[in-house]
């Protein structure tokens, strides 16, 4: 089989329960089955993670450089928009 | 002239469990470094890497299995030793985990035949009334259990894949065949043993393994080959030529350095 014709598989691992799935990389694999199967053996063998994702590379659509500006940049000016003026209560994590 | 053949096998004052876990101990070192020789070989890097950490679940079995043969045995023989200073004819591995490893279809029908007989005799292994030897097998049994399912994914794939690659899945087929008898044989120690509740009588496996073997094959529309069974012998150190050129290769640093580390 040509390289070519295995599609791209990008990776996205849970590190525990109560965490959210973290793109971790990517590979390449004839189908979802083996892409699960190879992201288990390339990324997970040293206790990273609980649950896999396998999404085809080609399904995700990516938002564009050149669009950085009307995207983000109107995000940076508006501090009450961020949630800073609230105390966070002692002993919550990944907030 | 004395041949190799018919010469009698080196006397084994080891202590029955020490010579079962040997036993073990050897076909999962022999197989591990068969399937490390993929690395940087595979069809494809990630398979390079699945491969190797079969190969290295295989050799995390081997040591634990062979430091218990060596500390039953008591004669002051570690893994090391066992690993590394005894000759081919002291190695106790069935002749199936010591063929070369071929291109990716025969490896593939190898770890097939092969890891479906292991998982099922860990897993009775697990009930073992020696505590090491069922808590080595427990756990290595949840390694093997993907090894069977890495195999039966790709003996899926390469069975109804292409033309090329059933044909290269059948005649890795062909050429393993021939030493799958050889998982199933008893002996006198395994009798003892099994009695004993130590160890697992291997024929009570076969009925077990035909069924999943068979399962698999025919979903892949692939066959059971008509081949006549090899000669055997490994469990007494009758080995192919192929075991004394895979030793030379592992154990030739452990032979020039003693003892070395880094």
């Amino acid at each position: 089989m040509n390289r070519s014709d295995w599609p791209l598989w990008e990776v996205f691992v849970r590190a525990r329960r109560g965490l959210s799935h973290q793109h971790v990389g990517s590979l390449h694999a004839p189908d979802a089955a083996m892409a699960l199967r190879n992201a288990r053996d390339v990324y997970t063998r040293r206790n990273e993670g609980v649950s896999i994702w396998v999404v085809p590379a080609a399904a995700i659509h990516a938002s564009s450089p050149d669009e950085k500006d009307p995207f983000f940049t109107p995000a940076a000016d508006k501090v009450y928009r961020h949630p800073t003026f609230y105390p966070v209560p002692e002993g919550v994590e990944h907030l | 002239m004395r041949s190799p053949f018919f010469a009698t096998p080196p006397a084994t004052t080891m202590p029955d469990a020490a010579a079962y876990a040997l036993r073990l101990g050897d076909d999962a070192l022999v197989l591990s470094h068969r399937l490390a020789e993929w690395v940087a070989h595979a069809p494809e890097l990630e398979e390079d890497v699945a491969l190797a950490n079969i190969s290295l679940d295989l050799l995390g079995q081997a040591r634990a299995l062979l430091a218990y043969a060596g500390a039953v045995e008591g004669a002051g023989r570690d893994e090391d030793a066992l690993a590394y200073l005894r000759d081919d004819r002291a190695f106790t591995n069935m002749q199936l985990v010591e063929l070369p490893r071929g291109d990716f279809g025969l490896t593939i029908a190898r770890q097939l035949l092969f890891s479906t007989y292991q998982r099922m005799l860990y897993a009775r292994l697990a009930a073992s009334s020696d505590e090491t030897l069922a808590g080595i097998a427990a756990k290595a049994e949840k390694e093997v259990a993907y090894h069977v399912d890495h195999a039966t994914q790709w003996t899926l794939r390469l069975g109804e894949g292409t033309a090329g690659s059933h044909a290269r899945m059948r005649a890795g087929l062909v050429a393993v065949w021939p030493y799958a008898d050889e998982l199933f044989e008893a002996d006198p120690l395994t009798d003892r043993l099994a009695a004993e509740g130590v160890g697992v009588d291997p024929s009570c496996l076969r009925g077990e393994w035909d069924a999943a073997v068979d399962g698999v094959l025919r979903e892949a529309t692939l066959e059971r080959p008509e081949v006549r069974p090899a000669a055997g012998g490994g469990r007494r150190g009758l080995h192919t030529e192929h075991l004394g050129h895979l030793l030379a290769e592992m154990q030739s640093l452990h032979r020039a350095h003693p003892g070395v580390t880094w």
